[in-house]
């Protein structure tokens, strides 16, 4: 079943044409990438999903309980929905505790004993956060900020997860020990929408991906192919 | 020492009051990034609405506490009411907008607040029924303190107390404070940004109303002007305690309070509103991020 189906959208920052008529679907049950270099618009392609971008033209549709016009809806909405992202960048309430940043995470969820396993949860996942979450968030490492944004979109029960650039400005070895999580999420019914900037590791993971450059899509199908295909493996794996 | 003590009762009471007023110039800014400058105008709003409050229910010579409460509360909600209707009108509009714009827009809704309350209210000064009856309650040495510089503390303290828990221990402070940190980040984990900056405006100003009755029970004298020099007072409180730290600005409030006293004691009261500039000036030179703030770094 199609989960989010985005057809020809536009988006404008200002005066800047940044995506171009995009059209993609994600289905239940996966996980797909898009990957492209800076500025091929995947942030904002993600930013504008969760509502803090306007397209001016195009639909975003969810269909979970009825179709529903993302591209319509507020942001809170959005996320009501199960259309959660976290970030690039992170951004991580440095000023709260750990414990704080989660249970913002839940703000949408109004059910306490639920709430309290969605807790239960993302600290098993994540047993650091657990071991933290008297800390303000300004403390933590990197790697445990990342973990900590993607607790957080847990926190609100997604369906959908979208994921900006959760290996930036992290050590390897805990790049491989989030990603081993996401494989997790992914195994719990979550589906996934990864923006990634290591575009072998992203396709690695993904089932299915898009390659995105200033702001259209120029290559899309399985990961196994695009991982194959001479034309990304130029661009964007480093293989000549 | 009698009159340092003196003073220094006076001065805590009114940094209290400072404090209730900078209270809601901190949370605004915290969420907005915007000095509300109509933020004094508010206090008075609250100090008028209190006085028809207080006419209404009928000034007997007995002072029942009760009626304090309900002019209290009175210009809470007429406050609060006012505050969110601000925020909607004038401020929501101007959200995208370059904050110089948003600024000079609480400038002219300053002015507005002033101008209309002479119209409604006339401008002559009002003079604030006796809801309380002065009398001593302790001695401190030979100091007498009185039922009104107590009340006036123990009010402010509650209410700062019930802030206080909202602001740390509630979803919506926890995501009052998340706004003041990233309003995108507070929007991606599906916090109705528009909401909370509503329900900080009705906080601040529901502060500021009870401010005014309380200065209404000090210095009974009340007119559509009053807010101008409390709310200019109350901000360079909120300034020196560092602007979006709400403990600072108790800090700031109490500190304008009490130094504005001393300066009144032991010099001349002509010098209090120099003094109370002359701190900020200070300040900006020496600590600008203020005394609780951080300093924030623009990056480029």
């Amino acid at each position: 079943m199609t989960l989010l189906s985005i057809r020809n959208l536009h988006v404008h920052y200002g005066a800047i044409h940044a995506i171009k008529g995009i059209s993609l679907d994600v289905n239940e049950g996966e996980i797909v990438t898009l990957i492209g270099s800076n500025g091929a618009g995947k942030t904002t392609l993600l930013r504008t999903i969760s509502g803090l971008l306007r397209p001016s033209q195009g639909t975003i549709e969810y269909n979970d309980d009825g179709l529903k016009p993302l591209h319509r809806m507020k942001s809170h909405e959005i996320v009501r929905c199960g259309v959660v992202q976290s970030p690039e960048g992170r951004m991580i309430f440095n000023t709260l505790t750990v414990e704080e940043n989660l249970l913002l995470g839940a703000y949408s969820q109004k059910d306490a004993a639920k709430i309290q396993e969605s807790r239960e949860m993302v600290f098993t996942l994540f047993p650091r956060l657990k071991e933290r979450r008297r800390q303000v968030g300004g403390t933590l490492s990197g790697g445990e900020q990342q973990m900590l944004a993607i607790g957080r979109a847990l926190m609100a029960r997604p369906k959908l997860l979208l994921l900006d650039e959760p290996s930036l400005g992290i050590a390897p070895a805990l790049v491989q020990q989030i990603f081993t999580t996401l494989r997790q999420i992914n195994k719990r019914g979550v589906t996934i929408l990864l923006v990634e900037q290591d575009a072998y590791l992203a396709l690695e993971t993904a089932n299915r991906g898009y390659v995105l450059e200033t702001g259209k899509i120029v290559n899309e199908g399985a990961a196994k192919e695009l991982i194959a295909n001479p034309a990304v493996q130029q661009a964007y794996l480093g293989m000549a | 020492m009698e009159i340092f003590l003196q003073q220094l009762v006076n001065g805590i009471s009114w940094g209290s009051v400072y404090a209730l007023i900078a209270i809601g110039y901190t949370m605004v800014y915290g969420v907005l990034k915007l000095i509300n400058f109509a933020h004094g105008d508010v206090y008075m709003i609250g100090a008028m609405t209190g006085y028809y409050v207080a006419l209404t229910l009928g000034v007997t010579e007995s002072h029942p506490l009760w009626h304090l409460g309900v002019v209290i509360l009175g210009a809470m909600v007429v406050c609060a009411l006012l505050g969110v209707a601000i925020e909607k009108i004038a401020y929501k509009p101007l959200r995208k907008a370059p904050r110089i714009t948003a600024l000079i827009t609480a400038i002219g809704v300053s002015f507005f607040l002033e101008y209309a309350g002479q119209l409604i209210f006339g401008a002559d000064p009002k003079f604030f029924p006796q809801l309380i009856e002065s009398r001593p309650l302790f001695h401190i040495g030979d100091v007498a303190i009185t039922t009104i510089p107590a009340i006036i503390v123990v009010v402010s303290l509650i209410l700062m107390g019930i802030l206080r828990h909202i602001v740390m221990h509630t979803n919506v402070g926890r995501a009052m404070r998340a706004v003041a940190f990233s309003p995108d980040a507070a929007q991606m984990v599906g916090v109705p940004v528009d909401r909370i900056i509503s329900i900080t405006f009705i906080i601040g100003s529901a502060l500021a109303g009870a401010a005014g009755v309380l200065v209404g029970l000090n210095t009974p004298k009340i007119d559509p002007l009053m807010g101008i020099m409390a709310g200019l007072k109350a901000f360079v409180a909120a300034v020196i305690g560092g602007i979006g730290n709400v403990p600072g600005a108790l800090i700031g409030g109490f500190f304008i309070g009490i130094s504005e006293s001393m300066v009144s004691g032991y010099l001349s009261s002509t010098y209090r509103d120099a003094f109370s500039f002359l701190l900020l000036i200070i300040i900006l030179l020496v600590r600008p991020e203020g005394l609780l703030g951080k300093r924030s770094v623009e990056k480029v």
